[in-house]
């Protein structure tokens, strides 16, 4: 957490920013850099989401342009019509939605019963849980992948079942972890409260524990999709029928067979959705919750 | 002492507060629930499934099947230490160790200050810090595969490609990027690093903040200049979120796979094969055909390097960490 003081300064003292010389050579610095993360961050995007509405012609002679010689809208109805990117799109769309339930269902239950019922032998299950934090995902990467070939008791094959990305989603231990720990410092008062009044364990996680929680199960959900719709090798694997192929997959594919133009909208398609949530959610994404927070702890 | 506590004794009775010692006759759910009554299975069952089927499962499994040999034909066989040996053997292998290397480090010398610059830069902007981070940021969230094909587009060897374009105003290239050995590595080092230094700049910032403000005050009345400022206390004060991100990096950087994939698919002349590149060829390629074993041995070679690393990194930067 951060008090007020300390953003009150920063380096530089606040007797310095009085002097017409620093402030004026900060302002400076601030304006170059202000120009430089507008070309960095904000000009490929925007390059990008001029080149889905020109021609292929111009963008392949005069890639910087400010204008097209014509507008050609064409291209978003070309490739969400013709190309089928409507249909990665729901793809990447139900893969996320499916990801992000499996992956709170996990994590609330779960953290809930670690952090709140606490069962004798808590301690060493999320030992366990925690542990697999420590192992790099290419370790799973083949195991997993003939896990969900011939899972166990299923006795038939998850390959091309959009279960294959939901399932292994869930066994996400940082989620878990988020949980436990917000679980754990909500107020024992309020658990005491709601056991006198003849509350349960599952009407103490339904109304008490997941309303008073809201904070943390919006930053997985948030962090869920974002990592789903990012997902790329995995369900690259999995899903080898191009059908059921969210964008991600089916883009580098697309490049080989369709026009330059539509394929720069597809592209620009594929980045509405997340850029959108992060312009919603910014403050979310910005305060190093899901990153920070981890590193700091 | 508990005389007239009649429940089981143990840490389920150690726990209850003051309010329900009141009413020693009610045994409330929660306490029975720890126990490890029937609820609190019910509630751990998602993650202990999930987990026990996607995670111990498949790790126990990748140590048992580095030394087998597995196809999905016939069934697994252990052939002891072969499936190392064969991946040690693999002439490949050390091309791909040494780009995975020589990968990692152009990404330290590339991103590794850049974040950092950026961050102490923005922490002292005072109005519009929120757009200066979320332009910062802006990159992480383009999906990862669509920012690989947009810089490919960008690096088209032609004349027209948006990179040489830019590059001959000044009178530099063309330049064949992607195609010329010598240039493709910094070329995917350059977009990972783009598409990664957002999230580290917001680390640096949230750290930034941490920083106790009495110190530069202190500093100032010892006639403290403002490098002085940056070297004696900003650094030191962000070094625990430095050694982080450094050792963080290096794990993310050896396990690279997208850009050498999608960009060059190894090439040109195996410049770009990396470590995981040569995992993904050996389980799933055809040409290769299905060598599961070879891949989970390379795999798990992988693994225990970078535990070694972090171990013997934390071992040697224990006491800078801590004074």
């Amino acid at each position: 957490m951060t008090g007020p003081r300390s953003a009150d300064r920063g380096v530089i003292a606040p007797t310095d920013w009085k002097r017409p010389s620093v402030r004026w050579s900060a302002r400076a610095v601030h304006g170059a850099l202000l120009a430089a993360l507008i070309a960095v961050g904000l000009g490929p995007m925007l390059w990008l989401a001029k080149a889905a509405v020109t021609p292929t012609q111009d963008t392949l002679r005069k890639p910087l342009a400010l204008w097209p010689s014509g507008l050609d809208l064409a291209n978003l109805v070309e490739a969400w019509t013709r190309v089928e990117i409507d249909k990665y799109f729901f793809n990447t769309v139900a893969l996320a939605a499916g990801a992000w339930a499996v992956q709170l269902l996990v994590a609330t239950t779960g953290g809930y019963a670690l952090a709140v019922l606490r069962p004798r032998y808590g301690k060493a299950l999320s030992g366990i849980v925690l542990a697999t934090l420590f192992v790099p995902s290419v370790v799973l990467l083949v195991p997993l992948y003939l896990t969900v070939l011939d899972p166990p008791l299923l006795g038939t094959s998850m390959l091309n079942t959009f279960w294959a990305v939901w399932l292994p989603a869930g066994a996400n231990a940082f989620n878990v972890l988020l949980m436990q720990r917000f679980f754990a410092n909500l107020p024992k008062e309020v658990f005491e409260a709601a056991r006198v009044d003849g509350a349960g364990p599952y009407r103490l996680f339904w109304s008490i524990v997941l309303p008073m929680s809201r904070p943390i199960i919006g930053v997985v959900s948030v962090f869920a999709v974002i990592a789903s719709w990012k997902d790329f090798l995995w369900p690259m694997l999995v899903l080898p029928d191009p059908n059921l192929q969210p964008l991600s997959v089916r883009l580098p594919a697309l490049q080989r067979f369709v026009e330059l133009d539509v394929f720069l909208a597809a592209l620009a398609i594929s980045t509405i959705i997340p850029v959108a949530l992060f312009l919603a959610f910014q403050r979310m994404f910005l305060s190093g919750a899901g990153l920070g927070g981890a590193i700091k702890g | 002492m508990t005389t007239t506590d009649t429940r089981p004794a143990g840490r389920s009775g150690a726990r209850v507060g003051p309010r329900s010692a009141a009413r020693p006759g009610r045994r409330g759910p929660l306490a029975w629930a720890r126990g490890g009554g029937p609820h609190t299975l019910l509630f751990l069952l998602p993650m202990l499934l999930v987990f026990a089927v996607f995670s111990w499962l498949p790790i126990g499994r990748a140590i048992l099947m580095s030394f087998q040999q597995t196809n999905l034909v016939t069934d697994p066989a252990f052939v002891g230490l072969e499936n190392f040996q064969t991946v040690l053997a693999d002439p490949l292998l050390w091309t791909a160790v040494k780009n995975t290397l020589y990968f990692a480090l152009l990404a330290l010398l590339f991103g590794y200050p850049v974040p950092l610059v950026a961050a102490l830069l923005m922490s002292e902007v005072r109005r519009l810090r929120g757009l200066f981070s979320a332009l910062a940021y802006l990159p992480v969230v383009v999906p990862p595969v669509v920012a690989v094909l947009l810089w490919k587009i960008f690096y088209d060897a032609g004349p027209e490609g948006v990179f040489n374009t830019l590059l001959g105003h000044v009178g530099l290239g063309p330049y064949a990027w992607l195609q010329d050995a010598d240039i493709a590595m910094p070329a995917l080092v350059l977009e990972a690093t783009w598409a990664a230094a957002g999230g580290t700049i917001i680390i640096y910032l949230a750290a930034l903040t941490g920083v106790d403000p009495s110190l530069y005050e202190a500093a100032e009345i010892d006639g403290a200049g403002i490098w002085h400022k940056i070297w004696h206390i900003t650094l030191p004060q962000l070094r625990g979120v430095l050694l982080i991100t450094f050792i963080l990096q290096i794990i993310g950087t050896a396990q690279v796979f997208l850009e050498p994939f999608l960009f060059t698919d190894g090439g040109p002349a195996n410049a770009t094969v990396t470590v995981l590149l040569l995992i993904y060829r050996y389980a799933f390629t055809s040409s290769l055909g299905g060598d599961y074993g070879a891949a989970t041995a390379l795999s798990l070679m992988l693994a225990l390097v970078l535990a070694v690393f972090s171990v013997l990194y934390f071992r040697l930067t224990r006491s800078w960490s801590s004074s």
